[in-house]
C-alpha cells in the first residue's frame, strides 16, 4: 500500500517539474495513455515480488552468504523492503540472518568484503 | 530441558589441523560432561573475513550443532572466550527454526498430495466434457 503510493507520489512530482516547462504537451500524452493516472508515468513498473515467496526459499540462514549478500547494499547495508519488494515476514527473517552473519564476520558491517 | 543450538567459531588461521582436533573434543568432553551431547562438527575451512579481528584478514571456521540446556551454552561459552586461538563465536539456537521448517514442509506435502488427488478428478471431468 504504501509503496504504491510512494511510487505515484514520486512519478508526480517528476510529472509536475517537466509540466512546468510544457504544460501544453502533457495533453496528448495524458490523452493517449492507458489511463488517467498512468499517463504522468514515463515507463512501465513491474511489479516487485518477493523471491522468498516465489522460489518457496523457506529457511533464511546466516551462513548461506550468497543469498543474505543480494541484500546487502554496497555499503554492508541492508537494502529495505521497498527496493527488493521482500514481504515483511520474510524481511524480518531476512535482517536478523545478515546480523548474525555480519557479528561471525560473514558480511561487513560497513563497507565492502574484501 | 534440551535445545538445539549451533556454535559456529572462529580460530586463527595459521592455528595446526591437530590443536583444532584437540580443541573440538575438549570442547565436546564439555558438553557430554554438563548432560549435552555434540550432534556434529563441521570444519569449513578458510575464509576472508568481512572485517579485521584482532589484526587477522583470514579465519578458520569449525561450526559444532550441541544439544543442551542453556547452563551447557554458557560453559562452552566461557571455554572459547578464555581460549586464545578462538577469534570469534556466535552462537544461534536453531529448534524452534527447524521445528518451523518441518511444519512448512509438512503443510507442502499435504497440500501437494492434496493437489495430486483432485486433479484426476479434473481430468476426468475436462474428457467427460470434451467427449
Amino acid at each position: 500500500m504504501a509503496e504504491e503510493t510512494r511510487t505515484q507520489a514520486a512519478a508526480g512530482e517528476g510529472g509536475g517539474s517537466s509540466g512546468e516547462r510544457g504544460g501544453e504537451r502533457r495533453g496528448p500524452r495524458g490523452a493517449t495513455g492507458p489511463g488517467g493516472r498512468e499517463a504522468g508515468r514515463k515507463f512501465f513498473r513491474r511489479k516487485k515480488v518477493c523471491k522468498f515467496c516465489v522460489e518457496k526459499i523457506e529457511a533464511i540462514n546466516y551462513k548461506d552468504v550468497r543469498l543474505l549478500a543480494q541484500f546487502v547494499a554496497e555499503s554492508g547495508k541492508i537494502v529495505p523492503r521497498r527496493l527488493t519488494g521482500v514481504c515483511t515476514p520474510h524481511q524480518r527473517r531476512l535482517s536478523t540472518a545478515i546480523k548474525q552473519a555480519r557479528n561471525i564476520a560473514l558480511l561487513p558491517f560497513a563497507g565492502r568484503a574484501s | 530441558m534440551n535445545r538445539t543450538y549451533e556454535l559456529m567459531f572462529i580460530v586463527r588461521p595459521d592455528m595446526p589441523e591437530e590443536d583444532q582436533d584437540k580443541l573440538i573434543s575438549t570442547l565436546e568432553t564439555a558438553a557430554t560432561s554438563a548432560g549435552g551431547s555434540v550432534k556434529g562438527v563441521e570444519k569449513m575451512g578458510k575464509r576472508r573475513l568481512a572485517y579485521t579481528v584482532r589484526k587477522f584478514h583470514d579465519g578458520l571456521y569449525i561450526l559444532l550443532t550441541v544439544e543442551g540446556a542453556g547452563a551447557l551454552i554458557h560453559e562452552l561459552e566461557r571455554r572459547l572466550r578464555v581460549s586464545e586461538p578462538v577469534i570469534k563465536f556466535l552462537t544461534v539456537r536453531i529448534d524452534e527454526e527447524q521445528k518451523r521448517l518441518e511444519k512448512i514442509q509438512k503443510i507442502r506435502a499435504a497440500r501437494r498430495q492434496a493437489s495430486l488427488a483432485a486433479a484426476p478428478e479434473q481430468g476426468g471431468e475436462a474428457a467427460a466434457v470434451t467427449a
